[in-house]
């Protein structure tokens, strides 16, 4: 019983943990969504509130706030990602993905809005 | 909360009715002349009706007589649509005009699904080529030459001018004034096959200074940039149908790329313009404009396509 109740609540604190929303101070998901549609970022990929283009050069973000890891490499925290959206090469060398003429404020609005993607 | 990509061109889709120059304005009270007398005959004609159908015997009568025909169903309509046909063709016709001496013209051919763009001397002779984009001087009419590559195109900015078509073996000549500096969204008006809702058309209005500057940055040759990319562009064959002044790439089957990086948009006026979006599209055109005479690029792998997404772009 002592067992089960200790499991559950294991379980349950890894769930809250996975699920924990990733905090940015001060970055705004709509003025995300409108840097991403402004950049063109879905000529790559197919993202979520984007109808078109859907790109599939790139990753399919849906669902990529719940994902534990980005391209497969790299852990899925906001300092990465926020990272990425400006200056992919520097994180993963040989990726087909150009730096993008963001600023540092604008990344954390596009990673704001990435991590409202959740897959439900 | 959901938008639409071509939503980057500053007024996309294109407004219809809110004319920008003087060409446009009157096309516009056309249109507006159009709808308002539409609008009145088809009261007078639903009251006709209400009347037949509901009214008292003594005015069903005079709606049934063949006075009312006459002049209803014969006279009216003549008198109307006659004034109308002549109030039209003249308006079209100060804006179709062959150019005048000292007007400047540029020739603007319709390809499926893209926009070849030449400026042209004082003979007709061509100076420059670019691509889906037409730069113009602000508060001065430009002359459009309108022809077309392969099958009906027609070119509508609905800001700047009304629609005018393009006809396999045929001119058409169409003015284009834009009374302030600004960016113009146009589009192919006329169904030319599988993404013709893609081939959109950008029209850039420059003060005049800017404009001779522009005219002169884009005469020269593309800059030598030594940059990776030029040799991943060479091998990749990119230049048996891209030309880019300067170098060997001499193709004329697609859009000329000299001076790629400065235009507004990627695709014909559908994607912005960046490294990134220049990546995807070349990667996967097919897949961004299904049916595009531009194979996806599926054989770079990532550092390659970076490379030649970043010397395209260098070209400004």
């Amino acid at each position: 019983m002592l067992l089960t109740t200790g499991l559950c609540a294991a379980v349950t604190a890894c769930t809250d943990k996975a699920n924990a929303p990733r905090p940015l101070a001060q970055a705004d998901a709509a003025e995300g969504l409108r840097l991403i549609e402004r950049h063109g970022c879905a000529a790559c990929h197919a993202i979520p509130g984007v109808r078109w283009p859907q790109g599939r050069t790139g990753g399919d973000l849906t669902g990529v706030a719940s994902r534990p890891m980005i391209a497969g490499r790299l852990p899925n925290q906001p300092a990465v990602m926020t990272a990425l959206v400006r200056d992919a090469p520097a994180l993963l060398p040989g990726t087909g993905m150009p730096p993008m003429p963001l600023t540092e404020a604008e990344a954390r609005d596009v990673a704001a809005y990435l991590y409202t993607l959740d897959d439900d | 909360m959901t938008i639409e990509t071509p939503a980057v061109l500053s007024g996309w889709p294109p407004p219809v009715l809110d004319p920008a120059g003087p060409f446009a304005g009157p096309v516009t009270t056309v249109a507006w002349v159009l709808f308002v007398m539409g609008a009145v005959v088809l009261t007078l004609v639903l009251i006709a009706l209400g009347v037949a159908l509901f009214g008292p015997p003594k005015w069903k009568r005079r709606v049934a007589g063949e006075k009312l025909v006459w002049i209803g169903g014969l006279a009216f309509p003549v008198v109307v649509l006659t004034g109308l046909l002549i109030y039209g063709l003249s308006v079209t016709a100060r804006v179709a005009d062959a150019p005048r001496p000292g007007e400047m013209r540029v020739r603007v051919t319709g390809e499926m699904w893209w926009w070849r763009v030449a400026y042209l001397d004082d003979q007709g002779r061509e100076l420059v080529q670019d691509a889906n984009e037409v730069h113009i001087p602000a508060g001065r009419p430009v002359v459009l030459e309108l022809e077309s590559a392969d099958v009906i195109h027609s070119v509508w900015i609905p800001r700047l001018g009304g629609k005018t078509d393009m006809i396999p073996g045929r001119r058409n000549f169409m003015r284009l004034q834009a009374d302030a500096p600004g960016v113009y969204a146009g589009q192919c008006a006329e169904y030319c096959g599988g993404p013709h809702a893609l081939m959109g058309l950008v029209v850039v209005a420059h003060s005049p200074a800017d404009f001779a500057a522009w005219r002169l940055k884009q005469a020269a040759p593309a800059a030598v940039s030594g940059l990776p990319g030029a040799a991943v562009f060479t091998a990749s064959g990119c230049g048996a149908c891209h030309t880019i002044r300067g170098t060997e790439a001499n193709g004329l089957a697609g859009p000329d790329l000299t001076h790629v990086g400065s235009r507004q948009t990627l695709g014909a006026g559908i994607l912005p313009n960046n490294q990134g979006t220049m990546a995807g599209w070349i990667a996967d055109s097919q897949g961004i404009k299904p049916g595009n005479r531009m194979p996806s690029y599926s054989v770079l792998n990532g550092q390659e396509l970076r490379d030649v997404a970043a010397y395209l772009e260098s070209l400004k």
